[in-house]
């Protein structure tokens, strides 16, 4: 009986060696590939553990993560969703961040190399590791004021300051509350979400930076860059001015916005065509110039690249191989010409900015838990897009486009604003896409401003950059001014 | 009957002689050893509870820790009656016995506090009041039951007993369904039981009496064949008998492991009785076959089978009745790692119940591998202390249930951990001593309590037999 006992005994043995086996490979060997399994909420859950850094505006939170008493121990919170939904996006429960919350996700969730060290302390004393804090270049002054003067509107504002590149306002309509996207319920999160997917009016997309529209006469700002830096052309160059222009190879023909001629006389100059925002002396003006000359100082402007703010922008176009007759379009920023809000901001400001183009930039630093600074963000310097003197004689262009021309609606008593106004076609019977992109003061830029309009501001194809954008631009640059 | 020790003895008697002496010691050191080694379990259980509660809850709460505290009381309580009446009893299973009960009521107050359940409604409690009730069970067991060999005499009526509790919720408006398997009886809607846990008590002591009957019949007769001797048609009925039991478990009841466990069982203690490898070979061979034949035609065998093998598969997982358990379990035992979360600190409650079938793997996340090799030590050990009565006794009725009784803990043991660490199909049972559960806590401490009232009836006999 012993011996059968004994056999027993091996068996047994072995059993239990092989749970010490699986336990083993479970918990040692594949681990990891477990833990990153896509499946495991627990390390979800984990990342929600850590206190995240919250997102500052002039040191006061606009999103924060607050205890709670649930798996997931804290829940961000938004201050003023709405207001700051393109800036700050939103982490929600199952699925990927958006906006900063994405851009700066490492440093949020105490993840980036910059605080390895803090990791190893919390390993070792086992304190819940902390996120750093990210102090944005928002001005509440102007995004409260860029909010209110777009009032209904389908569109966006972003506020710049020329001389560093820092956005001081960006934002867009509709928008949507960033909190309701966070909340701990994985099917109402999923709902939400895809009812603002689903919502015509498109109100996740960032209109500042990820909207592309036919810029229209705003692009004149750049048509007028590439001529006067190419020293072909001065402000006082003299094109034909028909009343209606033949675009060359094709049955199409060009007019001025308001029909007729441009201004009076046989000729017009750049400097009349771009304060009346004329169309056919550009597409003149255009096609002497070809689209390659339109296309370098367009990318020189930030055109065909993608960059970050880091937020990802979408790229603007200024499409390759035109023929003639979509060069002259193009030169009223027609035919596939397309530009994000922020892309019109870049020129306006570096037209303000005597001619350097600063990289845009929505980060001020990055804050460590206990107050230190991690990073600061100096002011970049991205391309000499034209000479100060082209700059200079483009600002006074549309100082008097705004005084006295096209852009009207933007003057604002005692400041002198420079300012273009853009009224772009989209498909046949589709309204209009409407602009505004400008500075002031023009003598001293403090701040740029670009006004996005979209749907027509609801006038279909009645409505016009000038009765529409310009005043929204008026209202946030004296609210910023007046601050 | 024939003990085999005795030779052995006989020969090494030089120094076996001065041993006998140092004896009218020995109870007393024995006693001394349960009472420092109990004290060590009670403490580490005390520290248990509060370590969850630090984790969990970040402060002391006294209601569990007094509770406990009673506990503790009541296995010193047992501890005295052992002093008095089974002097010589092993003094490893009852410390062994109470630290996995204190753990398994630590993880699964650890559960309730995560489901911030409290009162009658924590599964703590109940299981705490459950572990008096067993330890009581127990006590009275090592006072009732003076000599095992008592049981000898009721060997067909604990067969008749076994058979009717393993059959009882079967029983129309007795018995209850729980997740699949009518495992349970209940009255109302109160007082669930599992009697097939009692069953497997009343099974062993069958088993071990009727072998020791009849294991002549058993091993002598038969015809050769392969070098092994098979038995004779009509000595087949025992086993054929014991097999359609099983089947008609996995058919009826819907549970794969509990009849594993008897068929398992009963093989073992054949094998011991008889000595005959052609007795486990045509077992498993029936086993198996009807296994296979079950994972054929029986739905729910078949998706334990897909579960085991493809267990991360997207399609698997996400089906009803599908591995999704077996990976959140494979999620925490992960996220433990070699040394755990820390008692409290996991998300262990992520696991459906995690506080029954899957406390292994709540236990491994906040415990980690070192933890679960500590466990499964002591699970080792306490088997290895009843296979040494099974060593050293020398009446066949009590080897064979000596090492019935403490297989029937290792084969559990293996089929629920097994399961849930992909070794075997998973299945539903309890881990004894740890996971939720009165029944199976009464069956197990009266399993200690046996093997207590085995270990001392060993020492207690004389060791030489002419």
């Amino acid at each position: 009986m012993n011996r059968e006992l004994k056999r027993v005994s091996i068996v047994v043995l072995l059993m239990f060696l092989a749970l010490l086996g699986s336990t083993t490979v479970i918990q040692v060997f594949q681990a990891d590939s477990l833990s990153a399994d896509a499946r495991n909420t627990r390390t979800l859950y984990d990342s929600y553990a850590v206190e995240r850094g919250a997102i500052l505006v002039a040191g006061e939170p606009i999103a924060q993560s607050m205890p709670v008493d649930d798996d997931y121990k804290f829940q961000r919170t938004y201050s003023n969703g709405p207001l700051y939904a393109p800036v700050t996006g939103f982490i929600p429960l199952n699925g990927a961040p958006t906006g900063l919350e994405h851009a700066m996700n490492a440093e949020l969730s105490g993840t980036s190399n910059a605080q390895f060290f803090e990791k190893v302390n919390g390993l070792i004393t086992g304190k819940n590791p902390k996120g750093a804090s990210v102090e944005v270049t928002i001005d509440p002054v102007a995004q409260q004021a860029a909010w209110d003067a777009l009032g209904n509107l389908t569109g966006s504002v972003v506020v710049t300051e020329p001389k560093t590149g820092r956005i001081l306002a960006m934002v867009s309509k509709p928008s949507y509350d960033t909190n309701l996207l966070t909340v701990h319920d994985n099917q109402q999160v999923a709902d939400t979400y895809q009812s603002l997917l689903n919502d015509d009016s498109d109100p996740l997309i960032n209109r500042g930076i990820n909207a592309l529209n036919p810029p229209g006469s705003v692009f004149k700002l750049v048509v007028v860059t590439a001529a006067l830096e190419s020293g072909k052309f001065t402000p006082e160059s003299a094109f034909p001015n028909p009343g209606t222009f033949q675009l060359p190879g094709s049955s199409a023909v060009v007019i001025n916005s308001g029909g007729g001629t441009c201004g009076g006389g046989d000729t017009v100059t750049i400097a009349t065509a771009l304060r009346l925002s004329c169309n056919i002396p550009m597409a003149e003006l255009g096609l002497q110039l070809g689209d390659k000359a339109i296309r370098d100082t367009a990318e020189k402007f930030g055109f065909n690249s993608d960059y970050t703010v880091p937020l990802d922008v979408s790229q603007s176009v200024y499409p390759t191989d035109l023929d003639d007759a979509q060069t002259a379009l193009s030169a009223f920023g027609q035919t596939d010409v397309r530009a994000t809000n922020l892309q019109m901001a870049m020129v306006s400001g570096t037209i303000a900015n005597g001619g350097m183009a600063m990289a845009p930039n929505l980060v001020e630093k990055v804050i460590a838990p206990d107050l230190s600074p991690l990073q600061v963000f100096e002011p970049k310097t991205m391309k000499r897009v034209m000479s100060a003197e082209t700059a200079a004689t483009i600002t006074q262009m549309m100082v008097n486009g705004v005084q006295d021309g096209a852009a009207s609606n933007a003057r604002i008593d005692g400041v002198k604003v420079a300012g273009k106004t853009g009224t772009a076609e989209n498909a046949e019977d589709e309204p209009y896409t409407l602009w505004f992109t400008g500075f002031a003061p023009a003598e001293d830029p403090k701040y740029a401003i670009t006004v996005l309009v979209e749907d027509g501001g609801g006038l279909g194809q009645t409505g016009y950059g000038n009765l529409v954008a310009a005043p929204i631009a008026k209202q946030v640059l004296e609210a910023v001014l007046n601050k | 009957m024939m003990p085999v020790s005795s030779n052995r003895s006989t020969t090494t008697d030089a120094p076996a002689r001065p041993g006998r002496v140092r004896r009218l010691h020995l109870p007393q050191k024995l006693r001394n050893l349960e009472l420092f080694l109990l004290l060590i379990a009670c403490g580490i259980n005390a520290a248990t509870v509060v370590l969850v509660q630090l984790g969990a809850l970040g402060r002391i709460d006294t209601t569990l820790v007094l509770l406990g505290a009673g506990l503790s009381v009541l296995v010193l309580g047992m501890h005295v009656v052992l002093r008095a009446v089974a002097r010589e009893a092993d003094p490893f299973i009852l410390p062994i016995a109470t630290l996995l009960n204190g753990l398994g009521i630590a993880m699964i107050y650890r559960i309730d506090l995560a489901n911030k359940e409290s009162g009658w409604a924590s599964a703590a409690v109940r299981q705490t009041v459950w572990s008096a009730l067993a330890i009581a069970c127990a006590i009275a067991v090592v006072l009732i039951i003076r000599n095992h060999r008592v049981l000898f005499r009721y060997t067909y009526i604990a067969g008749f007993v076994g058979v009717a509790l393993l059959l009882l919720p079967l029983v129309p408006g007795l018995g209850r369904e729980v997740s699949g398997a009518r495992v349970w009886i209940g009255v109302g809607s109160f007082a669930t039981f599992q009697p097939g846990e009692i069953a497997k008590i009343a099974l062993a002591v069958f088993f071990a009496g009727y072998l020791v009957r009849n294991r002549d019949s058993l091993s002598m007769v038969g015809k050769k064949f392969l070098g092994m001797r098979f038995p004779r048609l009509r000595d087949l009925g025992p086993i054929l008998v014991v097999w359609a039991l099983s089947m008609s478990v996995i058919i009826f009841q819907r549970d794969l492991g509990t009849a594993l466990l008897y068929f398992g069982l009963f093989l073992v203690m054949l094998y011991v009785a008889t000595g005959r490898l052609s007795w486990v070979l045509l077992g498993m061979s029936l086993f198996l076959g009807g296994a296979l034949i079950a994972s054929q035609t029986l739905d729910y065998v078949n998706g334990r089978f897909t579960n085991w093998l493809d267990a991360l598969n997207p399609d698997v997982y996400g089906a009803d009745g599908g591995s999704y358990q077996l990976v959140q379990g494979l999620f925490g035992l992960a996220k433990g790692g070699l040394l755990g979360t820390g008692l409290g600190q996991g998300r262990p409650d992520i696991t459906p119940v995690p506080q029954s079938d899957y406390i292994i793997a709540s236990l491994g996340e906040e415990l980690g591998l070192a933890g679960l090799f500590a466990i499964l030590a002591l699970y080792l050990l306490f088997v290895a202390r009843g296979f040494r009565i099974g060593f050293a006794g020398n009446d066949d009725f009590g080897k064979l249930l000596a090492v019935g009784l403490s297989f029937v803990v290792a084969l559990q043991c293996f089929i629920v951990i097994g399961g849930v660490t992909r070794v075997i199909p998973l299945t539903g049972l309890t881990t004894p001593f740890l996971a939720a559960g009165g029944s199976s806590l009464v069956a197990n401490w009266i399993i200690a309590a046996l093997l207590l009232r085995l270990s001392d009836t060993v020492r207690n006999q004389p060791r030489l037999v002419v």
